[in-house]
């Protein structure tokens, strides 16, 4: 479905992101992983159009995609959300979500009936004619899911949409993005959750410093000595392989 | 709602039935403080697009009107259909070049005013304006020149183009388009990962606030019969507009209306009051700033809250 | 093309007016670069400086070059309070992104239209000069005789631009400023009060046109409307220097000062001024970066 070769970024002295291949089956579930400021997000700018790569390509569906805009990319049907949320602050959540399904249904007044039943769909039901900026943090990231799902995309590119939010909220999330796979919609999610990602993913891809460490299922990336290291530090493995315990049966640290 | 609605058609009215001259006067100025704000509200309204420098597309319109009839010999009604055209197509030019170089906020704000200035020079030195001298016009009055010796008739011309910018504005606020505009107005980044053209969507908003911009500058040359550079592209014309749509409540439907209504009151009233130059200018600014400070919604937001 | 005889003299006297708009330009520069304003209102306010050194010299007896210090006084003063009473108010009330950036355009823009109508008010639109003794006399320069008041506006302009810049980065106040422009966040854990910085910025960037007005004005005349005029033509220089940068200013200014004079006197007066609003539309939509490139 998605399939990326050699992505490169380097923000002045920064090499963020260094010649990352990625591949994302049609109707999977994978994910994408690594510490703070590895470049998962930066990746995310550059598959959805936002930042310009300065090496490497990425194609949808077999098309190439690399050099267009975001809202190109968005009407091939890959929509991403934001790690910090961008809802339209002056308008209402329903507002919101109907900018998202105007992507495909251009009259108004069914662009909003869509809107609200994914709103309502996504537990926002009774937030529906507040003002998007008086949403608290697990609100946004509602919407941030809510907005991008009314696009009807093939491919869902979330941004961390689960941090900040209490184990109740989480488990929700968790169950609501499965239910969007299994509605068909193919998803890659960034994710610090571990637990998260352990019971979402098929398949994980662990970035550190910008480059790509591992890849595997979420059990084998657990017991990869190379991302514990990468996690813990130097040396963490061989300590961690002593006490049988892999830092992943914890939730990881996020920031 | 409709009480206020109701209202508005009475004091619209008021000119009609009282045959007074003076009123005329009054409700056409006030008309086209209202249409020029809610042309300038279109973009830089629902959309946020700040410019400085509309009163280019009011002077293209003024200019289209008299150039096609005093040097064409073109039926002068054509220049509203005519300087509507020219407006847009410069909307759309300027806007294309400054959205797609990825001009916003203040340097849009900028290259407006600079684009305007350009205008007012080109005025000032090419033959086809006049130059320095402007155009006049010959006085021949009738309907079939859109030249009216009673005010009035300007005041209607001048109120079914206001009636049409705000049906415009009222299509704007229902339909996608609108949405849309709104939409990057409140977040580039989360419009543009949603589908939304910010070049174009941006371009046909500036655009088509051009297109109502000059009709008011079509309705200037013909009820004055006279146009040059300083009236045409004065940078206090691009000021008023933005003024009447940021006090009436810019993004809204009727601010403009209630903008220019308001600051008519103002205006004329301290003109009454202290007939200095610039004195009701100055309270311009003066409005400004107490709106920026204490109604950053306009008097549209007070409605609303209350 | 005309002569030499006259291309070479008026070259001249566009860097000579050109170091004036420097530091017209490093005020604007300066309050862009530290507080991330568009001051909108500088052209009226340069407008403001120079009525009040017209003032000085007409109702008392100065001479503008002594009325300097007084003018740069004065306008610091001005520009303080305009931060503490208008532009900071608004920008705190405005919350933040898009929404007060347009907040604070719209304020500066507020005080250039009060201002301007308030010159209106109190002097009429007439334009006014002052007369000076020296006003005409000339110095001979390699066979072309320069304007004496030019000459010394430029020479005391250049010096108060290296006196500025000299204050910026060798000066405790000048430091403090330059890290608040870099890191707001970071200078408010070494105890240093962004407010205070931005107002002591924003003052001096408005003391520049103190100092501008008095170097001006034995040259040009005033009236209300200048302050439209240079608003264009000290944007175009910022934008030009690239937005931020003090170098950037100098030389911005001196290119706008030679294309102004070589504008008026190529394409005659009344399409010369296209000049400036021409190289200031082509810097933003083909290199908004400006020729020094420092990043918007
Ligand atoms: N526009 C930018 N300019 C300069 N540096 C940037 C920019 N965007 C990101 N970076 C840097 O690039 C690196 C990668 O950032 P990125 O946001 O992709 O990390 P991340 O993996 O998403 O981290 P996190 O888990 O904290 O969200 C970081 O060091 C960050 O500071
Ligand atoms: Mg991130």
């Amino acid at each position: 479905m998605l399939e990326v070769r050699g992505l490169s970024k380097r923000f002045g002295g920064l090499q963020a992101v260094r010649d990352v291949d990625l591949d994302v089956a049609a109707g999977s579930i994978t994910a994408l992983i690594g510490p703070n400021g590895a470049g998962k997000t930066t990746s995310f700018a550059m598959i959805a159009g936002f930042i310009r790569p300065d090496a490497g390509r990425v194609a949808l569906e077999g098309r190439a995609i690399t050099a267009l805009r975001p809202d190109r990319i968005a009407a091939h049907g890959l929509v991403r959300t934001f790690q910090i949320t961008q809802p339209f602050g002056g308008l209402s959540v329903a507002e919101n979500i109907r900018i998202g399904a105007f992507l495909h249904v251009a009259e108004p007044a069914a662009a909003m009936a869509a809107a609200r039943a994914i709103g309502t769909r996504l537990g926002l039901g009774p937030l529906l004619d507040r003002p998007a900026a008086s949403l608290t943090v697990a609100g946004r990231k509602r919407l941030e899911l809510a907005r991008a799902l009314a696009t009807q995309p093939r491919l869902l590119l979330l941004d961390e949409v689960m941090a900040g939010l209490n184990p109740a909220e989480i488990g929700e999330i968790v169950g609501l993005i499965r239910e969007i796979r299994t509605a068909g919609v193919t998803i890659l999610l960034i994710e610090h959750i571990m637990q998260a990602v352990a019971s979402l993913a098929e398949r994980v891809y662990v970035l550190a410093e910008g480059a790509l460490i591992a890849t595997g299922s979420p059990r084998e990336i657990a017991e990869n000595p190379a991302v514990i290291e990468a996690y813990l530090g130097h040396g963490a493995a061989a300590r961690l392989a002593r006490t049988h315990s892999s830092p992943f049966d914890q939730a990881a640290p996020h920031g | 709602m409709p009480l206020v609605v109701l209202a508005g058609i009475v004091l619209a009215a008021l000119p009609f039935l009282g045959g007074s001259q003076y009123l005329a006067t009054i409700g056409l100025l006030t008309a086209a403080s209202a249409l020029v704000g809610q042309g300038w509200n279109l973009a830089g309204g629902f959309g946020g697009l700040t410019s400085f420098g509309s009163v280019m597309f009011f002077g293209i319109g003024a200019y289209t009107a008299a150039i096609i009839q005093t040097r064409w010999g073109i039926n002068p009604w054509f220049g509203l259909p005519a300087g509507a055209a020219l407006g847009g197509l410069a909307g759309a030019v300027v806007g294309f070049a400054a959205f797609r170089a990825g001009l916003r906020g203040s340097y849009f704000a900028l290259v407006t005013l600079a684009f305007a200035e350009v205008f007012h020079v080109l005025s000032n030195s090419l033959a086809l304006t006049g130059a320095g001298l402007g155009i006049t016009l010959r006085l021949a009055p009738g309907l079939g020149n859109f030249q009216f010796l009673d005010r009035r008739a300007s005041y209607a011309v001048m109120l079914a183009l206001l009636v049409l910018a705000t049906a415009l504005a009222h299509w704007l606020r229902a339909s996608r388009f609108g949405a849309r505009l709104v939409a990057l107005r409140e977040n580039e980044d989360a419009a543009q990962a949603l589908g939304i053209d910010i070049v174009r969507t941006k371009t046909l908003a500036f655009a088509l606030s051009g297109a109502v911009i000059a009709t008011a500058g079509v309705v200037y040359t013909q009820t004055y019969l006279y146009i040059d550079p300083s009236i045409a592209f004065s940078v206090e014309r691009s000021v008023e507009m933005l003024l009447v749509a940021m006090i009436g409540g810019p993004g809204t439907v009727w601010g403009p209306i209630l903008g220019a209504i308001g600051l008519h009151l103002v205006a004329d009233t301290a003109q009454a009051w202290i007939a200095l130059p610039g004195f009701a200018a100055m309270l311009y600014g003066v409005v400004l700033l107490a709106v920026i400070r204490l109604l950053p919604d306009g008097i549209a937001g007070m409605f609303r809250r209350a | 093309m005309p002569p030499l005889g006259i291309l070479l003299p008026s070259l001249v006297n566009g860097l000579l007016t050109g170091g004036v708009y420097a530091l017209v330009a490093l005020g604007l520069t300066l309050i862009y670069g530290v507080l991330h304003i568009v001051n909108f209102a500088h052209g009226s306010l340069l407008m403001l400086a120079m009525f009040g050194t017209w003032l000085l010299c007409t109702e008392a007896g100065f001479d503008p070059y002594a009325a300097l210090p007084v003018m740069v006084a004065a306008m610091f003063a001005m520009g303080w309070a305009l931060y503490r009473g208008v532009i900071g108010p608004v920008a705190a009330g405005a919350g933040g992104g898009v929404r007060q950036d347009r907040a604070i355009l719209l304020a500066t823009l507020g005080v250039a239209v009060v201002l301007d109508n308030f010159a209106l008010v109190l002097f009429t639109g007439d334009t006014r000069t002052i007369d000076t003794p020296y006003a005409f006399d000339v110095v001979p320069v390699g066979g072309m005789l320069i304007s004496l008041p030019r000459l010394i506006s430029f020479g005391v302009a250049l010096l108060l631009a290296l006196a500025l810049w000299a204050f910026m980065t060798r000066t405790d106040a000048g430091r403090a400023i330059r890290a608040v422009a870099r890191e707001p966040d970071g200078a408010r854990l070494m105890g240093i009060r962004p407010e205070r910085i931005f107002a002591l910025a924003y003052g001096i960037g408005i003391a520049c046109l103190g100092a501008a007005a008095c170097l001006l004005l034995p040259v040009f005349y005033v009236s209300p409307s200048v302050g439209n005029s240079f608003v264009l033509v000290s944007f175009t220089i910022v934008v030009l220097g690239g937005m931020g940068s003090f170098p950037g200013a100098v030389i911005g200014g001196l290119l706008i000062g030679v294309t102004e004079s070589l504008g008026g006197l190529l394409l005659g007066e009344s399409l010369g001024p296209i000049g400036i609003s021409t190289v200031f539309i082509a810097v933003l939509l083909l290199r908004p970066t400006g020729l020094f490139g420092a990043a918007r």
